[in-house]
């Protein structure tokens, strides 16, 4: 694998949506037929567009926000082509285009590490089609069989005539060429695009202030909106006076939205926030107006106390027969409090209603979901709305299960003047105290160890609400919610008698996917209570792992890279401890080691974080390094301060003030262990935090003797040095 | 009031106490410096008055007439300044929102310290990235001060 080396001026990315209706794009199992789109390009399937000077368009669907795939999809299709990469376009799917199409690009939806694992099939297939109709084309023209042909780096060639040509002098010809029946993808020893470190195609844009956010939209007579919506989830506004508000400079527009919330609209945003901040409104709680942190955790409390809960599906042999025999038995509490997700990029979203269409610009991880929310707001046709994609300002999960903000627009706009394009957008404040948070959960475990050291019956009461339960009304699968379960589904340890169950603990407060999910929480509690069983068993813990991993290569494998990394083996320097955690999430296999110092006065000084992930297949490496480096970055500030509490039903936390995250000056050294073993295809943006958060308070553990049961670190009198 | 904005003077009509944000967004069009927070605590709105970095998100544009404001479009015409040079170059940005903000103000502290140690990295760099970029961030600084790799912050036993 080559190393990243940039030279921007020289590539042609252009980052642009297709124009709706510039070119009917052929799917992949329709009769080929030559099209010529806007620009002159044929569209050799609906992924690949080649125009007459060889410049590849490759069709992204998903959606960026820093996680990379708008650079890593593509090689996947750039590969199988045999494409020039240095001639590769990337061009976002349009989602109105998509919607008319029957969804033709498949899904769009940008969450779970789910882009390269869930789409690699046809978008390889794609790639192979393409190169398939291109080298069948040069054939009839050549008047030579395809096998003769050779494609490789953009050029087409045949040797016995020594002919050659780039892709473009066959665009049209290969778009007219029957669509094969099937492909071989390659093996995966003949990648060449796939497995390397080529640069991210959105960064350029990022250094220069040129790149678009949905914040930074800006149309012709546009207007622009703040909201305050109730600060008690659930509750609605009972009355307002808008009277000063609305002689303010600039003030368009005051009006409550949804029966929830206030909004003003103005000539600038300052100006209508500022209005906003000046009106008094009255609020109706809706009997939510008593709830706090410490109501919660006492429903928390019962849940791992009730006689009975949801079985999850791995129960094996007598768990509580196994815990009578044992020598020893330990049993612990682990809480994780909710957390908000705070991109960089507040909510917000843009929309402009015509008679004939309704225009939205939103940041998203869901583009259908902006127009499902534009539909249900609206009670317009699907078809009418034209979502614009643009990069997100981080996503994380928060722009991907709800988008509360994309409604709230389309309800802002339907009462101004028709055509009035607004900008609505959320303060950091809105932002903190309106999200869908990721779900406190708590966990109770029990586990045995037999004379020789080994874990002999395990017991785990999981506590916590359901996201897609709460969101969308989907009910549980046999009283299980498996994204807060997921980490305890499947043990890598040979655990013969292990028996757990799930407590569904709702509350009023709304509940989102947060990077990483229920792999962000569960680790804190199994890999330290792990860590708990092999302290009471006189072992070391990454030996212990170990040889309950008998039957997990792959969880072995990617652990016994991280011990190796960080010298394991030996000791390290005096003062300075180690802690080892292991995780198998979204497909993929992590695992991290972290070395830190505590002095006198709490204060956490970590020397270095070792970050391993077995990917299985891994389509650009460099990406995968600064996705780790990020989710070390994101698990730490978690650890550290990150919780969302709650008093009088409302979240007391609203700013980077009092919801820290980490800065440079504690930023550690990290290193990255990056594994492609082959044989599956493994997440990549949410996998890396797993490990991060029990590694480290294992290695708090072997530093102080304190073992931290509930985060965050802020409250067992630790600060990071 | 009169401003000065990447070396050329506009006229605006505004409240004395509008932040400068708002003036360079919504009235300017300038919509490289992005808000964050509202407060000062992120670093996504810093913007160069008379060279020094300022959070432009809680700065009254009064107290900007008449002195030079440099924001990131005004940094460079082609991106080929070298701090954005080698943003590119070590794949700095993930989501990019709060990149305008960092490259302002480590072109700050450059200007000031051409070979900055990581202590003073530590300490002019306070923006906050959500994403984490934190480890290239430091890199690419070193990378345009022509800082000895060993200067870099490195594992320390």
């Amino acid at each position: 694998m080559k190393n990243s080396t940039i030279n921007s001026s020289r590539r042609r990315f252009i980052l642009t949506s297709a124009t709706v209706g510039g070119g009917f794009a052929l799917g992949l199992h329709l009769p080929g037929k030559a099209q010529m789109a806007a620009d002159g390009g044929s569209d050799i399937n609906i992924w690949v567009q080649i125009s007459p000077d060889d410049l590849v368009t490759i069709k992204y669907a998903r959606c960026e926000m820093g996680q990379g795939s708008m650079t890593s999809a593509p090689q996947l299709v750039a590969d199988e082509l045999d494409a020039n990469w240095e001639q590769v376009n990337i061009e976002y799917v349009d989602v109105n285009e998509h919607i008319r199409m029957d969804r033709a690009w498949g899904a769009m939806v940008t969450v779970g590490s789910q882009t390269i694992r869930n789409s690699q099939e046809y978008l390889r297939n794609a790639g192979a089609s393409a190169r398939a109709m291109l080298v069948a084309a040069a054939a009839d023209t050549w008047g030579v069989d395809t096998a003769e042909i050779n494609v490789s780096n953009g050029i087409i060639s045949h040797a016995g005539s020594g002919r050659k040509s780039g892709f473009g002098a066959f665009a049209a010809a290969a778009a007219a060429q029957p669509v094969p029946q099937s492909v071989t993808l390659k093996d995966p020893a003949d990648w060449h695009i796939i497995g390397q470190s080529f640069p991210r195609v959105d960064i350029p844009p990022s250094v220069d202030g040129s790149q678009v956010y949905g914040v930074d939209i800006e149309l012709p007579g546009m207007v622009y909106a703040s909201i305050r919506q109730c600060p008690v989830f659930g509750g609605t506004v009972r009355s307002f006076d808008a009277s000063k508000a609305r002689s303010r400079r600039g003030v368009i527009e005051v009006m409550s939205i949804d029966d929830n919330a206030v909004a003003v609209v103005a000539d600038n945003w300052w100006r209508a926030n500022k209005a906003l901040q000046e009106i008094e409104i009255e609020w109706d709680s809706n009997g939510n107006g008593d709830v706090s942190s410490d109501d919660i955790l006492a429903t928390f409390k019962a849940s791992l106390d009730a006689p009975e809960a949801a079985l999850m599906p791995n129960n094996s042999g007598d768990a509580d027969q196994a815990l009578a025999n044992a020598e020893q038995v330990l049993e612990a509490e682990y809480f994780t409090p909710f957390l908000s997700h705070s991109p960089m990029e507040p909510m917000g979203a843009t929309v402009r209603i015509n008679p004939d269409r309704i225009d939205i610009w939103a940041s998203t991880q869901a583009p259908e979901g902006l127009v499902s929310e534009v539909v249900n707001a609206l009670g317009v046709e699907q078809e009418n709305v034209y979502a614009h994609r643009v990069q997100a300002g981080g996503g994380f999960g928060r722009r991907g299960g709800s988008s509360d903000y994309a409604r709230s627009a389309a309800l802002i706009a339907a009462q101004l003047p028709e055509g009035t394009p607004v900008k609505l957008l959320w303060t950091r404040e809105e932002d903190t105290q309106h999200d869908f948070y990721r779900p406190l959960a708590m966990y109770r475990l029990k586990g045995g160890l037999d004379s020789n050291g080994n874990i002999s019956g395990w017991k785990a009461r999981i506590a916590s609400g359901s996201i897609l339960n709460q969101m969308r009304g989907v009910p549980l699968r046999d009283g299980v919610d498996f994204t807060a379960a997921e980490g305890f589904t499947r043990l890598p340890y040979r655990i013969p008698d292990q028996f757990q169950d799930f407590k569904l603990t709702p509350t009023h407060v709304p509940l989102g996917f947060w990077r990483t999910v229920g792999w962000s929480q569960t680790p804190f509690a199994r890999e330290q209570f792990i860590d708990e069983l092999a302290v009471a068993a006189g072992e070391d813990p990454y030996h212990f792992r170990l040889k309950h991993m008998a039957e997990d290569e792959l969880s072995r494998h990617i652990l016994e890279k991280v011990a190796d990394a960080i010298g394991w083996d030996e000791a390290p320097a005096a003062g300075i401890y180690r802690g080892i955690a292991t995780t198998e999430p979204y497909g993929s296999y992590t695992a991290a080691a972290v070395e830190l110092s505590v002095n006198d006065a709490g204060a956490i000084k970590i020397h270095r974080v070792i970050q391993g992930i077995n990917t299985g297949h891994m389509v650009n490496p460099d990406n995968v390094t600064a996705q780790l480096e990020g989710a070390t970055v994101w698990a730490i500030s978690a650890a550290m301060w990150g919780e969302i509490t709650l008093q009088e039903g409302q979240v007391q936390e609203s700013n980077f003030h009092n919801y820290r995250l980490l800065r440079m000056a504690e930023m550690p050294v990290i290193e990255t262990v990056l594994e492609a073993t082959g044989g599956f295809w493994g997440g990549v943006g949410e996998p890396g935090q797993a490990p991060i958060l029990p590694a480290f308070c294992n290695a708090i553990y072997a530093a102080t003797g304190t073992r931290v049961r509930s985060l965050p670190l802020k409250h067992h009198g630790f600060s990071l040095a | 009031m009169e401003l000065q904005i990447n070396n050329e003077t506009h006229e605006v009509d505004v409240e004395a106490d509008m932040p400068l944000l708002w003036v360079l967004r919504d009235i300017m069009n300038l919509k490289g410096t992005k808000f964050g927070c509202g407060i000062s605590q992120c670093g996504a709105c810093t913007v160069h008055i008379d060279g020094e970095p300022v959070r432009s998100c809680s700065f009254p544009v009064a107290a900007a007439a008449g002195k030079a404001i440099t924001t990131i479009e005004g940094l460079s015409a082609d991106a080929s300044h070298p701090v954005q040079q080698a943003w590119v170059k070590h794949q700095v940005p993930q989501c990019g929102y709060c990149q305008s903000g960092q490259i302002m103000t480590a072109v700050s502290l450059l200007a000031k310290k051409p070979q900055p140690s990581d202590a003073d990295i530590n300490a002019a760099m306070t923006n906050l990235c959500r994403c984490g970029t934190y480890k290239r961030i430091r890199d690419a600084i070193h990378d345009v001060a022509g800082n000895n790799p060993e200067n870099t912050l490195a594992y320390e036993a």
